[in-house]
């Protein structure tokens, strides 16, 4: 029997009990998708967070007071504005150093309020990160320096407390201290379900007065080129240390933190696809269980088949393309419906999905693969069944 | 290749002390206990006995789809001992032709379907398939049931798809284990009356399995089992 006539038998046998054909495949169908789905989840989460860090801007350094070990818990901030300075001295130039002190804040403007995350900052932030100004201007050196009351609004921000107005000049209390609005910022976006225009600066000076501390959470340097890094790295890390002999000083890089971030990420996609491979191994097992029943209920056929002329391989070669035929056709509708779901929940939810082409070709080549294997035993089974005992089953 | 009615004296297929017993529970239950018979080309025979006889497991030998616990099978020539699973079922394929008497048609397959059966395993092409099929089916008298699946089918007309099925390979020997047994007088001399046109006109050797003295009475030849054995055999 050629293997064109293989698949038609195969084919024709499918067709004769479409019900269980279905049922059959449905398991598969669920298992392939998922394994899409899962990964194109993963991925997508990945892919934007990777987005987001280099957005930041590139060469950049963050300086954070501690070992950077992002399994523990985060150490409180030794740094001071006076180390912000050294900092300062040692790069060279004051537009190279943004700092940030962060507070969760309710800002009000007339009966409007919105709670946000307040950011004490330099002047300097739009040259070292990439931000850019809507309306208005951003804080001056001598708004950092007297300390003035003056605020930039995220857009979020902006379009909460004013609507449609335009809010540069106008008033807003911040924990019940009056600041005037000088800027906002253009719209970010959002990603990974955070609203990143959600946010107000003021000046640093400001910042701690409001917030009643001295600290400077975490300072990031814009290095003049990719090659001067480690060294410049290394430097401000020693100037720090001198200055704090008890404690400890990182600076990372955008790539160390895009590498702990990816790997995390990539653990959570292979996390995410072994619970998806879970589920075919499971509807592989659903295929094997149904060939076998199907073997049992065709007995007197197989008999039939093998007393007219079928060789032992010819009825093995039919139940194996069954089940393969099975396992890829279940493939090919669980990768339209992963990919379709994929699409559907990139476009109507905040959760980012992207469709890789290698979940797409291993969901299909494990669900083929799970066809062959659990084909197998029951395609063997039916093959070496004596034809005598076969036609008189029941 | 066919022998005519006179009979060319080539054993077609043959039994040599055959013996078969089956394990049950742990206990030999010999169905035959040496029994020795030639089919030749052209040949009419009868196999008559009672229930538990050994007909059946005799027929079976006979058709190669089983082989003996000892003694000798010989299907065209050929000691079946020394064939594969494989190869057997090629000879089976090209030499025999089966007929049972629950007929054991594909269920949701048309007539014409169950009936190039036989030729897929030898490797015909499609529309050779359905030709050859179609033609068969007029000469058992069913061109007009072509696309009629068994469960449309009187018993007689499945018995005689079932023959075509047999004989759309051109065998040199036609097994029927009692082939009326399942049919009214009418279908059954029906499908005896083919058997017997197939066996005049083309020489096919036809060996049936019987239990009506009528039927058996018909053949040239008569062989009578007991107990897994033959105890008379007429001429
Ligand atoms: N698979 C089997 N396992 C055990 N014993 C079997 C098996 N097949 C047949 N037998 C036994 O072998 C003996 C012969 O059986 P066989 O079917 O050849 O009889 P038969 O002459 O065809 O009978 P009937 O006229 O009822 O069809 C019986 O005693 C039967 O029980
Ligand atoms: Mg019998």
């Amino acid at each position: 029997m050629s293997l064109t006539e293989a698949w038609r038998v195969a084919i024709d046998a499918l067709r004769a009990s479409r019900l269980r054909s279905g049922l059959t495949m449905l398991g598969v169908i669920i298992g392939v998708a998922a394994v899409v789905i899962l990964v194109a989840i993963g991925t997508g989460a990945k892919q934007t967070v990777e987005e987001q860090v280099e957005g930041l801007g590139s060469n950049l350094l963050l300086i954070v007071p501690g070992q950077v070990d992002f399994g523990a818990a985060p150490t409180v901030s030794r740094l001071r504005l006076d180390d912000v300075d050294a900092v300062i001295r040692v790069v060279g130039d004051r537009n190279l150093v943004a700092v940030a002190t962060s507070s969760g804040e309710t800002v009000r403007a007339g009966t409007r309020s919105r709670f946000t995350s307040v950011v004490g900052v330099l002047e300097t932030t739009p040259k070292v990160f990439v931000r850019s100004i809507d309306r208005g201007g951003y804080l001056s050196r001598s708004d950092v320096e007297t300390g003035r009351r003056v605020a930039v609004l995220g857009s979020a921000v902006a379009v909460t407390l004013f609507g449609e107005r335009d809010p540069v000049g106008s008033q807003i209390t911040i924990a019940g201290v009056r600041f005037r609005v000088v800027g906002v910022f253009a719209p970010l976006g959002q990603s990974l379900g955070v609203d990143r225009d959600d946010e107000v600066h003021i000046p640093i000076t400001t910042a701690q007065r409001v917030f009643d501390t001295s600290r400077v959470d975490a300072m990031a340097v814009k290095a003049p080129d990719r090659d001067s890094m480690d060294a410049l790295s290394a430097r401000i890390v020693e100037v720090l240390r001198e200055r704090h002999p008890e404690s400890e000083f990182s600076a990372v890089t955008q790539e160390q933190i895009l590498g702990v971030l990816g790997d995390i990420l990539g653990i959570l996609t292979g996390v995410l696809a072994a619970i998806a491979g879970i589920s075919l191994l499971v509807g592989g097992v659903g295929v094997s269980n149904i060939m076998l029943v199907s073997v049992r209920e065709r007995t007197r056929e197989i008999g039939l088949r093998k007393a007219v002329g079928a060789r032992p391989r010819d009825i093995g070669l039919q139940f194996l393309l069954e089940a393969v035929l099975l396992t890829t056709i279940g493939g090919v509708v669980g990768i339209a419906l992963g990919v379709g779901t994929a699409l559907i929940v990139a476009a109507i939810t905040p959760v980012p999905a992207v469709v890789t082409w290698w979940s797409v070709a291993l969901a299909f080549g494990v669900s083929a693969a799970v066809g062959i294997i659990f084909g197998v035993v029951p395609a063997q089974r039916a093959g070496r069944l004596d034809p005598v005992v076969a036609l008189r089953a029941e | 290749m066919i022998g005519s009615a006179e009979g060319t004296v080539t054993a077609l297929v043959a039994v040599r002390d055959a013996t078969r017993s089956y394990q049950l529970d742990g206990i030999t239950v010999p169905a035959l206990r040496g029994v020795s018979l030639t089919v030749e080309r052209g040949d009419y025979l009868a196999i008559v006995g009672p229930s538990g006889s050994g007909k059946s497991t005799l027929m079976h030998l006979l058709g190669g789809l089983d082989r003996p616990t000892s003694g000798r099978l010989l299907l065209d020539g050929r000691d079946v001992s020394s064939l594969s699973a494989a190869d057997l079922a090629r000879l089976r394929n090209e030499v025999i032709g089966f007929v049972f008497q629950s007929f054991h048609l594909l269920a949701r397959t048309s007539a014409r379907d169950n009936v190039a059966l036989p030729l897929i395993y030898r490797g015909v092409r499609k529309a050779q398939r359905r030709r050859l099929a179609e033609e068969t089916l007029a000469r058992v008298g069913l061109a007009h049931r072509l696309d009629h699946r068994p469960n449309q089918l009187s018993g007689g007309e499945q018995q005689r798809v079932a023959i075509a099925r047999a004989l759309v390979t051109e065998p040199s020997v036609l097994l029927a284990d009692e082939p009326t047994g399942n049919l009214d007088s009418a279908s059954g001399e029906a499908v005896l009356a083919l058997l017997e046109e197939l066996n005049a006109e083309r020489g096919v050797a036809v060996a049936v399995v019987t239990h009506d003295r009528g039927i058996a009475g018909r053949a040239r030849r008569q062989i009578t089992m007991r107990d897994g054995v033959i105890v008379s055999a007429v001429p």
